[in-house]
């Protein structure tokens, strides 16, 4: 029996990019506020989830056509060679530097290369997330 | 500050991240993960080198000194255990190419070997007793993978028991960790002893290093290995010889490692207490040995013998027995892994792991009965493999710290170990050919074709190894040097 739920679909199409842009905030906070990649994943992800819940798989999968694993790879090669950097510049595994940057529309601001690695644990956290989600959900044949 | 240290585990994580992109190139995947491992095996020898000529070398991740930084730490201990740790890798690897499959080749074998690999180097060269623990993590979670692997029905069984009772250590690692940090307010192995040594190490902090004690001594598989004939029969054989062969020798090394630098002020307490578990170990990992006429059981209780014997090197805490434990290790990581390989190879062409079901394998199958027979000799520690000397050297710490009852045991152990061995030997290759189910004609020799080249290198390298102690004693003497004296390795980690 399909019951109709345009409220809830209505209503997750509003609620999905508060989350969205909610979890890109605790993100690119973390460095001075609480937030960070794993709190940004795991709000990324319970968007993601609520788009799952509201649709079906079908229509979600064709929204988001990303292979949820290989973002797990992703932000795992990603956070890994942020510490390669380290190499070419001689200076310790993992050695993080930060400067400030005059850029357009944002002024003076700290870019620092801590992100990068954060960027890999965000990709980790939505992809390891997800893949378990989809997996339990596909299981039912 | 030396950012080669580094590269062990940072090797294998990468190579493990960058085959998921190649899930179905099962060929791009056998290829890069056996490049990996050949690159680790270089660059481990280089280091070695290294520590050989220069000292301990170290790395403080980040650039933080320490206490307040992860320090990486690749003394002469940790680098021996490092290049057997590669070396037993490639050649579990190659025999998983032509073993494993194809379904489970599929499904990120490849990847989570290498993970595998991360959390073993790791777990070695970490000076950071947190770190420790993220490292044991990542090992344990993925051979949670690789031993659920497949999905057969016993798997999953002892996978949950496995499982289970990991959670369980794990926990208890955290409290440890916890009460540790709440007494001395670090987490820094180097700075940790020296902090124990202040305080004197008697009431809380003993409590505490027998917490320690008991945590690893679950991982180890030392007395409290309950859970391991399951758990080390249940997967296919490439990956039950990658965990017979790496994962319980982390435990010893972790149980050497804190019982060396951090809690050696009470010996009289731990290490009379640990001396008892090795004992025991032994006695029960022999009784299970000669008990069971199963070809995967036997093996899986030599394992838990080792266990006991090597340990019983860190009880005695001489000179000689240390240098013993760690020669009998790094012989135990190459021979076990043999043995397990050459058993399965033995289960696959009988179609049984029932030793009285078996018989005659030596007419069709003469390399592999004799690889075999040189295989359980060495383990056995017959003189001119790699076996003997580090049992010797075992024997003589054991008569100079006076543990005669424990001498004994372990040499009695010794010999059921050879019986248990050889009973797998004589019922299977010699006899009348046995009438399994599968047996011998159908199979042929195809079902071995390219399985008994990894298990040759591995005994090549015991026998190179009992025959070159001249060549393996600097670096062994280098490890128990450091082993018996902890400020070697503080002043190389809190150095300026």
């Amino acid at each position: 029996m399909k019951v109709n739920d345009v409220i809830l679909q209505t209503y997750t199409k509003a609620v999905a990019f508060i989350i969205l842009i909610f979890s890109l905030y605790l993100f690119l906070a973390g460095h001075n506020q609480p937030g960070g990649g794993f709190i940004g994943g795991l709000m990324t992800s319970a968007a993601l989830v609520l788009l799952y819940i509201a649709f079906d798989m079908k229509t979600v999968d064709n929204m988001i056509p990303i292979d949820f694993r290989k973002m797990v790879a992703l932000g795992l090669t990603i956070a890994v060679f942020t510490g390669f950097g380290s190499f070419i510049f001689q200076v310790p595994f993992l050695t993080h530097s930060f400067g400030y940057f005059r850029l357009p529309l944002l002024g003076e601001t700290e870019l620092a290369t801590a992100v990068m690695f954060d960027l890999g644990v965000y990709l980790t956290v939505v992809g390891g997330t997800m893949t378990i989600m989809l997996a339990i959900a596909e299981d039912d044949d | 500050m030396n950012n080669l240290v580094v590269m062990p585990i940072v090797l294998p994580l990468l190579t493990g991240a960058v085959l998921i992109f190649f899930r179905e190139q099962i060929i791009v995947q056998r290829f890069l993960s056996l490049v990996s491992v050949v690159v680790l095996i270089v660059i481990s020898f280089l280091l070695m080198q290294q520590v050989k000529q220069e000292g301990i070398q170290t790395l403080y991740a980040g650039g933080w000194l320490p206490p307040f930084g992860i320090a990486l730490v690749a003394d002469m201990f940790a680098m021996l255990l490092v290049l057997t740790t590669a070396i037993v890798a490639l050649c579990c690897l190659w025999f998983s190419f032509r073993s494993i499959g194809n379904p489970r080749e599929r499904y990120y074998f490849y990847p989570l070997f290498q993970f595998l690999l991360t959390g073993v180097c790791g777990s070695f060269l970490t000076g950071d007793i947190f770190n420790l623990f993220v490292f044991f993590e990542v090992m344990l979670m993925a051979s949670y993978v690789l031993i659920a692997h497949g999905g057969t029905n016993i798997q999953l069984r002892e996978t949950m028991k496995y499982i289970l009772i990991n959670s369980v250590s794990s926990t208890l690692f955290v409290c440890a960790l916890a009460y540790l940090y709440s007494v001395l307010g670090t987490l820094n192995m180097a700075d940790l002893s020296l902090r124990v040594a202040e305080a004197g190490q008697q009431g809380i902090l003993n409590v505490i290093a027998v917490l320690f004690l008991i945590v690893f001594s679950l991982k180890a598989g030392l007395f409290l290995y309950f859970w391991l004939p399951g758990s080390y029969s249940a997967p296919p054989t490439a990956i039950a010889a990658v965990f017979a062969a790496l994962l319980t020798k982390v435990g010893i090394y972790a149980l050497f490692r804190t019982f060396t630098l951090i809690f050696y002020h009470d010996p009289g307490f731990t290490h009379q207490l640990i001396a008892w578990m090795a004992a025991l170990t032994m006695i029960a990992g022999a009784i299970g040995a000669i008990a069971y006429q199963d070809v995967k059981q036997i093996l899986v209780y030599n394992v838990v013998i080792a266990v006991g014997f090597i340990v019983f090197g860190l009880a005695a805490m001489t000179s000689a027995s240390l240098q013993g434990a760690i020669f009998y290790l790094l012989h135990d990581m190459i021979i076990k892994a043999a043995l397990f390989l050459l058993g399965g190879a033995v289960i696959g062409i009988a179609g049984t792991s029932q030793l009285k079901r078996m018989g005659g394998l030596i007419r069709r199958h003469p390399l592999l009965g004799w690889l075999f027979f040189l295989a359980a000799i060495a383990l056995a520690g017959v003189p001119p493999l790699s076996g003997f000397i580090g049992k010797l050297q075992l024997v003589q710490g054991g008569i100079q710290a006076q543990m005669y009852g424990i001498v004994g045991i372990s040499l009695v152990s010794s010999l059921f170990v050879l019986y248990s061995v050889m009973k797998i030997f004589m019922n299977s290759f010699w006899g009348e050919t046995g009438e399994s189910p599968i047996g011998g004609e159908s199979q042929g020799g195809g079902a071995l074709k390219g399985l008994l080249a990894p298990c040759a290198v591995l005994i090549g390298l015991s026998v190179v190894m009992g025959l070159g102690v001249e060549w393996m004693i600097p670096y062994i003497e280098a490890a128990a040097g450091t082993l018996l004296d902890p400020y070697i390795y503080i002043d190389a980690v809190l150095k300026e």
